[in-house]
C-alpha cells in the first residue's frame, strides 16, 4: 500500500453554478475507479475543502467515463457575481481536489499510467 | 443518413472571435452557435442595462458580426447567438445596423424574447408560484425589494421557430447555452420535441461545445503542456446524423486536441446530478453518453438516453449585495507571510478609524492559500506574498474608500513592499437566487420576430 496525491493519477475539472461547485474527478483504469470510490468520499472531500464549502458535499458515480462528480454546496461565497474571493468561479477546485491522499496497493499504482511532468 | 456540422464560436462574454472565423471559413459548417452568457454575465449585463436602457446584451457582439457576417454570407453559414442577454431586441437592432453598413439590407435577422420575467416576478408570486431557493428552499423575501432581475432559461422552440421563418441570424437573451445548439439539429434532423434520446443527445453535444476551446484542449488537467497551439486552438464542431450519433471535431490545421479525454472533461463541467442533467427540452442521462476515440481529433459520442422534459423553467434572479472594495500590496521574503498579515491588521484598523463599515472581510494571501485555502501546506521560505483585502460595503462610496485608507502602508507599513494600488474601482455585488416556475406562465410570453435588415423598423 501507498499513500499518494491523486494529482499522481487522477484528472479532475471544476466549475461553478450559483452557490454550488460541481468537482469531476476522472481515474485512469478501472482499477483506479474503485479505488477512487472506495477512498475519496464525500465527508473526506468536505474536510479537505475546509472553510471554502458551508454546506453539504454529494458524490455521483459516472462510471461510463470511469469518474466521480462531486457537488459542493454553498461552497462560493455566495455566488459569482456577489464573491469576494480570487476564485469567484471556483475554477481551481478540481486542483484542490487532486491534493487528497489516498492510500493504493502497490500493484494498481504499477499499472497505472505513470504520472508525467511538464518541461522545466 | 442526413446530417449537418454545427460549430461552436463562443464559449464566454470576452471570447475571441478568431475561433468562431476559423469554424467559419475552415470548418464545414452550417451553423454556428455563441454562448455568451452565464450567470455572472447576466449580472454584468443587467448592471449595463441600468446604466444605459440602450445596453444590456454584450458589447463585443456588433464587432462579432462585423468580422462574421461577410465570411458568414459567403459560405451560408447562419449564426445563432445568446449575446442578447437583458436586451435581445437591442441586440438584434445592433446586428441589424452593422448588416446595413456591410450592404446586407436582405439579412435576415431573428430575436427571441420573453425569458426576462424581471416585471412579472410579484404577479407570479401571487398566482401561486413560491419562488423559492431551488437549492436550499428558503423564501425569497429577504432579498425581494434588491432584485434587479430575473430571467427563465428558455429551451431550442423559438430559435427552430425563427429558422422556419429563414433567419440568417438569430438573437436571444437567456436561451439555454446547449438549446442554441440543439435547434439546428432539431431544424435539419426534423427530430420530434419527444424524441428524448435524439434531444437528449443534442444537449451533450451542445454542452460540449458550449464553452469553445475547453472541449479542444482548453484548461485539460492531463499533460496540458502536450497540447498544441493552444493560441489558435480549435473551436469544436460537431457532425450530427438524423439517428443523432454524433462525431466531436475542430476544424483541420486548428491548434488543440481532441480526445476522449479532453472530451470526457468538458462533459461533467459544472454537472450537478448526471443522471438528470436539466434542459428546458429534455432532461439528459450523462451517464449513458458513450465517447470513442474515432480517428485523428475525432470523438464519436453515441447512446445518449434522456426522459421527458421538466414541467418547470428554471430562472436565475440576481439581487444587489452591496459593493466590494479591494486592496492589494505585494510583500517580499523573508517573512513575507508575517508581512501581509500584520498589514491585514493594520488596513483593518485604519478603515475602522475612518468610518468604514465593513458588512464583511476577506484576507487572502496570494501565494500562499487564495486558491486552495486551509489545504495549501505553508511554504517554507515563501519569496513573496500579494495581500488582497476584499470587504463588502453598503455604499459604493465605501467600498471606493477602503482602498484608499490602505495607501499610507507604502511608507508606513512592513518593509519590502513590491508593488501597491487598487485593481480597479468598486464593484457592484449581485447575488443569485435560483428558483423554478411552470413553463406555461412563461412559455406563451415568448416572442420570435425575423425582420430584413434594410427593412423599416
Amino acid at each position: 500500500m501507498s499513500r499518494v496525491r491523486l494529482a499522481a493519477v487522477g484528472q479532475a475539472r471544476s466549475g461553478d453554478k450559483g452557490d454550488l461547485a460541481n468537482v469531476a474527478l476522472f481515474a485512469p483504469t478501472e482499477a483506479l475507479y474503485e479505488v477512487f470510490k472506495r477512498e475519496v468520499t464525500p465527508q473526506r472531500v468536505k474536510r479537505l475543502f475546509g472553510r471554502f464549502v458551508k454546506g453539504t458535499v454529494d458524490r455521483y458515480e459516472v462510471p461510463n467515463v470511469r469518474a466521480l462528480n462531486f457537488v459542493l454546496h454553498e461552497a462560493l461565497d455566495g455566488g459569482a457575481a456577489r464573491s469576494l474571493r480570487s476564485d469567484p468561479l471556483g475554477k481551481s477546485y478540481g486542483s484542490l481536489l487532486l491534493r487528497m491522499e489516498i492510500d493504493i496497493d502497490d500493484n494498481l499504482l504499477r499499472q497505472a499510467p505513470p504520472q508525467l511532468h511538464p518541461p522545466e | 443518413m442526413r446530417s449537418v456540422r454545427v460549430g461552436a464560436g463562443q464559449g464566454f462574454y470576452g471570447d475571441t472571435p478568431d475561433g468562431a472565423l476559423d469554424v467559419a471559413r475552415n470548418g464545414d459548417v452550417s451553423y454556428i452557435c455563441f454562448d455568451a452568457l452565464a450567470e455572472l454575465t447576466m449580472a454584468i449585463l443587467q448592471k449595463d442595462r441600468m446604466r444605459n436602457p440602450e445596453g444590456g446584451y454584450t458589447r463585443d457582439l456588433p464587432s462579432f458580426m462585423r468580422l462574421l457576417l461577410p465570411i458568414a454570407r459567403e459560405q451560408g453559414i447562419k449564426l445563432i447567438t445568446n449575446a442578447g442577454g437583458m436586451n435581445p431586441q437591442g441586440a438584434a437592432a445592433a446586428v441589424r445596423s452593422v448588416a446595413r453598413d456591410l450592404g446586407m439590407d436582405d439579412l435576415r435577422v431573428g430575436v427571441v424574447s420573453g425569458d426576462d420575467i424581471t416585471t412579472r416576478l410579484d404577479d407570479l408570486r401571487s398566482g401561486g408560484t413560491t419562488l423559492a431557493h431551488l437549492d436550499t428552499g428558503a423564501s425569497i423575501d429577504p432579498v425581494r425589494d434588491r432584485v434587479v432581475f430575473a430571467v427563465a432559461y428558455l429551451g431550442a422552440q423559438p430559435i427552430v421557430d425563427a429558422l422556419q421563418r429563414e433567419a440568417d441570424v438569430i438573437v436571444t437573451g437567456r436561451v439555454a447555452d446547449a438549446s442554441l445548439f440543439v435547434a439546428p439539429m432539431v431544424h435539419e434532423l426534423g427530430w420530434a420535441w419527444d424524441d428524448w434520446d435524439k434531444l437528449a443527445a443534442g444537449v451533450v453535444l451542445g454542452h460540449l461545445m458550449e464553452c469553445s476551446g475547453q472541449a479542444t484542449g482548453g484548461n485539460f488537467s492531463g499533460d496540458w503542456w502536450n497540447i498544441p497551439d493552444l493560441d489558435r486552438v480549435g473551436y469544436p464542431i460537431c457532425e450530427v446524423y438524423d439517428d443523432a450519433s454524433a462525431l466531436i471535431s475542430k476544424p483541420p490545421g486548428s491548434g488543440g486536441w481532441v480526445s476522449v479525454d479532453t472530451v470526457k472533461q468538458q462533459l461533467l463541467y459544472e454537472v450537478l446530478d448526471p443522471r438528470s442533467y436539466m434542459n428546458p427540452d429534455v432532461v439528459a442521462d450523462f451517464t449513458s453518453v458513450e465517447l470513442l476515440a474515432a480517428g485523428h481529433n475525432m470523438v464519436e459520442v453515441a447512446h445518449v438516453r434522456g426522459r421527458p422534459r421538466p414541467d418547470t423553467l428554471k430562472v436565475i434572479a440576481g439581487y444587489l449585495d452591496g459593493w466590494m472594495g479591494t486592496a492589494m500590496i505585494g510583500y517580499s521574503w523573508p517573512d513575507a507571510p508575517a508581512k501581509a498579515r500584520r498589514a491585514a491588521e493594520l488596513i483593518e484598523k485604519l478603515a475602522t478609524r475612518s468610518g468604514l463599515e465593513p458588512l464583511e472581510q476577506l484576507v487572502e494571501l496570494v501565494g500562499v492559500d487564495s486558491l486552495h485555502g486551509d489545504a495549501a501546506a505553508p511554504a517554507a521560505d515563501t519569496n513573496e506574498v500579494m495581500l488582497r483585502v476584499a470587504a463588502r460595503f453598503a455604499s459604493e462610496e465605501e467600498a471606493a474608500r477602503f482602498p484608499r485608507v490602505a495607501m499610507p502602508l507604502a511608507l508606513n507599513g512592513p518593509p519590502f513592499i513590491g508593488g501597491s494600488g487598487s485593481p480597479g474601482g468598486p464593484r457592484a455585488l449581485l447575488g443569485v437566487w435560483p428558483t423554478l416556475v411552470e413553463r406555461e406562465l412563461v412559455e406563451p410570453l415568448v416572442e420570435v420576430h425575423v425582420q430584413a435588415a434594410g427593412a423599416a423598423s
